[in-house]
């Protein structure tokens, strides 16, 4: 008896199985065997339902031609996601694997197509559990127009991992004409972000609850192509887009003045950070530059252009709150340089390690 | 941010700067030497970098950064002693961010979490007795450090610890104290200072009679100064004025935070809780007496360095190292042999690379300051 | 050293143990009142006030006259500066009529 079945547009598909009865998962669902097909029937094949996906073949297949109408390259980024707790204000580990990839392939011109999902299992976590951050995953994927079409699975000791690591590798197609790096920016371009900073970090830091601090700041996490393909629509100066996750606005604008051999001065005053994202810094010593985004860019765009691209941003779900925070100079190539709300300066280096909370 | 926001009014800081140009042309042509002001504390130093203080100030004026920053003046000694105690079994170790990073003989307590060992951030010690509360089957041992700013702090939660019942809490004290240390920064021979700024947040504790031998005997003027960037210009300001009307006075530019008697609640409960020690070694300025505090025996179920057996090794401080020479303002910190060469964040040989409040750290971080100089001057 | 910032008092949580929740910019945590308090002013009637908090304690109450007499100082400078910067420039106007 097969377990295939042919499905309406006659594509050949495995019969799904029902839902699983057991509440936990146990190293069981990751011996190879049954077990493990239906746990992955039950929480990721329905969540992720899409043809590319439904053969379960060892690999997902795509047509060149399919690919070529979107443009004339490849884009091809993996990232892994280990965010603790697994669900935070604003979002959860699945909604941050499908739109941190997503991004990572949208900052360089991309048009996002198609996702994996290794999902790296603690053995005890709750099937529950799964299949909501599973169903996050496929909602965030399905809004962005993505699809989730290939996995993997494996279940780990208790102690080897923490509850659940996800892996997302993404492939995309870059637009004919677009060239976005880090080290085209030249001294007079204007760099732009899309709104407050350093949301994500400080939403994270807070439910961990190490702090006992209350807050009503939620993570920024969003999937930023659509946004991203505006502003080139926009705007044809576009030197480079970063997303600031890990190490925040100073790590990627540190990256840039490195490579582009410029120097780049930002204010203070104009650099937007909500005031609870403000106040959660003053109270841990934090400073906000550094802190995570998972919804905010960075771009540098020719200074002529800058309101063209600001009014393409602002016009963008996504982009409400765009503004220009500073500008690439020709003095200390290398060096960021902040003009404090003081009219004081001082250089935004690079953290040796993570930022830590300190009393003193 | 109420009580924030208008202290960092760039508007007002003009005003000041001007005066401050005034006095600086009036009475630095009588000077062969800069104006040298010390800034006890280490909050200060923090604010002035991040607001880039020294980068808007005359440059006859220098500010040194002093010793106040409790976590540099750390001795690896004491730094192997909270590893030694995390990495007993069944413990908790807890302790402020601040001390995670800096190193030890062997390793820091980030390395000691890595191995193994169960070393948690707090906010606050009363975090620490929450945990010990609900772990009343681990040992909960809270790292104290800071000036007398933390004391009460440490100091209180002891009490509620002992109001509560609670057993399996104990403090691990390295609580330093200020003014013997300004004595011992006052007292060196090589010293070249003009005035002080002085500790906002201590002060608040211990009010602003204890620095009376400050202008009485050693004739130099000390502001009590707040943390946001108007107070720091305020305060030199003030520190300036004096010196120009050869006064040596004890002022308070910070009395919307700090009473001149201090805080009687807070001192009680430090008196109550915690004795002089007869001596407390410092990394870079070495051993001065009564500079720390121990945990009185009354209380030694509290305390673990009594409850638990440490190693109390003394480490030296590495010899290159001329953190001491930093501290008192005698040299610069890229005058010392090792800054930014075996001396980095990363890889912190002194004191004052250790952390992120150390002049050195700060410098080697934000610092170019005579680039900054010229790139500003030039545009 | 001695990271403290000010946040108002906004509801008291327990009153033996004088714990109250403080607000700062909108994230609140809950802090010991031990060090703000006495006869005259006993833990009810903190709510409200402005505390500079430091490690989990509100360690000094903010005193609103002082604070606004800080801030006077400093405008008032600015004025005498504008005074004799507007008097400099009408003598000169004056030196040039004549």
């Amino acid at each position: 008896m097969t377990n295939l079945e042919t499905a309406e547009n006659g594509t050949t598909r495995r019969r799904r199985r029902d839902r699983i009865n057991v509440p936990t998962v146990t190293l069981a669902h990751g011996g190879g065997g049954k077990a493990m097909r239906d746990l992955i029937d039950d929480v990721f094949v329905s969540a992720f339902d899409n043809p590319s996906l439904a053969p379960l073949e060892d690999q997902a297949r795509f047509y060149l031609a399919d690919l070529a109408g979107h443009g004339d390259r490849l884009a091809f980024t993996t990232d892994s996601y280990v965010v603790s707790p697994l669900f935070f204000p604003g979002g959860d580990i699945g909604k941050l694997a499908v739109c941190g990839t997503i991004n990572d392939l949208a900052v360089g011109g991309a048009v996002p197509l198609y996702l994996s999902c290794g999902a790296i299992i603690e053995e005890g976590v709750e099937v529950d559990t799964l299949r909501k951050i599973a169903r996050s995953m496929a909602d965030a994927a399905n809004d962005a127009g993505v699809q989730i079409v290939t996995g993997d699975t494996k279940v780990v000791d208790r102690g080897a991992c923490d509850k659940l690591f996800l892996n997302t590798t993404g492939v995309g197609v870059i637009r004919t004409g677009i060239d976005l790096a880090a080290s085209n920016v030249e001294s007079g371009d204007v760099f732009l972000v899309n709104g407050v900073l350093g949301d994500h970090g400080a939403a994270i830091l807070n439910a961990r609850g190490d702090m006992a601090l209350s807050t009503p700041i939620e993570s920024d996490c969003a999937a930023l192509h659509d946004l991203i393909h505006s502003l080139l629509d926009a705007c044809s100066s576009v030197r480079f887009v970063r997303d600031a996750t890990r190490g925040g606005l100073a790590t990627v604008l540190n990256e840039v003045a490195e490579a582009s051999e410029v120097g780049i001065q930002i204010q203070e005053d104009k650099t937007p950070i909500r005031d609870e994202v403000k106040g959660f810094c003053e109270i841990l010593g934090l400073d906000p530059l550094y802190l995570a985004n998972e919804g905010k860019l960075v771009c540098a765009v020719a200074e002529e252009d800058a309101d063209k691209a600001l009014a393409a941003m602002n016009a963008h779900k996504h982009g409400r709150g765009s503004v220009a925070i500073g500008r690439a100079v020709a003095e200390r190539p290398g060096r960021v340089v902040m003009e404090t709300v003081f009219g004081g300066r001082r250089i935004v280096d690079m953290l040796v390690g993570e930022q830590l909370p300190r009393i003193c | 941010m109420k009580y924030v926001d208008e202290f960092r009014d760039p508007e007002k800081a003009k005003f000041l700067l001007r005066e401050i140009d005034k006095i600086v042309a009036a009475i630095a042509s009588e000077r062969d030497r800069p104006i040298s002001i010390m800034e006890v504390c280490g909050g200060h130093t923090h604010s002035i970098f991040k607001y880039g203080i020294e980068t808007i100030l005359p440059d006859a004026i220098e500010l040194i950064h002093g010793p106040g920053c409790p976590v540099c003046v750390l001795p690896m000694g004491r730094v192997d002693d909270c590893v030694a105690l995390a990495e007993m079994p069944n413990m908790i170790f807890t302790t402020f961010g601040d001390a995670m990073r800096v190193p030890g003989s062997r390793k820091s307590l980030m390395q000691a979490r890595a191995e193994g060992a169960d070393v948690r951030m707090v906010y606050s010690p009363l975090d620490a007795l929450e945990l010990a509360r609900q772990n009343p089957e681990k040992e909960v041992v809270f790292f104290g450090l800071g000036f007398e700013t933390t004391m009460p702090s440490t100091a209180l939660t002891i009490l509620q610890g002992e109001a509560d019942g609670i057993s399996n809490f104990s403090l691990f004290c390295n609580h330093i104290t200020i003014i013997p240390t300004i004595k011992a920064i006052l007292d060196s021979p090589d010293l070249q200072l003009d005035g002080f700024l002085g500790p906002g947040h201590v002060s608040m504790v211990i009010g602003t009679d204890p620095y009376r031998f400050i202008s009485e005997h050693y004739k130099r003027p000390l502001v009590v100064a707040g943390f946001e960037p108007l107070d720091v210009l305020h305060s030199v300001w003030m520190v300036l004025k004096q010196i120009a009307e050869g006064r040596a006075e004890i002022e308070n530019q910070y009395n919307r935070i700090v009473p001149d008697d201090g805080n009687n609640v807070a001192l009680e409960s430090v008196s109550k809780v915690f004795q002089l020690r007869e001596f407390f070694e410092w990394r870079g300025l070495g051993s001065i007496d009564h500079s720390g505090v121990r945990v009185r025996d009354a209380y030694a179920a509290y305390d673990a360095e009594k409850k638990f057996s440490v190693p109390a090794i003394k480490i030296a401080d590495p010899k290159s190292c001329q953190c001491g020479e930093v501290l008192k303002g005698v040299i610069k910190p890229w005058d010392c042999k090792v800054f930014g060469r075996a001396c980095k964040p990363e890889t912190p040989l002194g004191a004052l690379m250790v952390s992120s409040e150390g002049a050195c750290a700060a410098y080697y971080q934000y610092g170019d300051i005579e680039k900054i100089h010229e790139t500003t001057d030039a545009a | 050293m001695c990271l403290g910032i000010p946040g108002q008092i906004v509801e008291i949580t327990d009153k033996t143990r004088k714990l109250g929740l403080v607000d700062v910019s909108g994230v609140k945590r809950e802090v010991n009142l031990a060090c703000i308090v006495n006869e005259e002013h006993p833990v009810a009637d903190c709510v409200g006030d402005w505390v500079l908090v430091h490690v989990g304690f509100a360690m000094s109450r903010i005193d609103e006259a002082e604070a606004a007499e800080t801030l006077k100082i400093l405008e008032q400078l600015g004025e005498v500066q504008d005074e004799l910067a507007a008097m400099r420039a009408s003598a000169e106007a004056l030196g040039k009529a004549s």
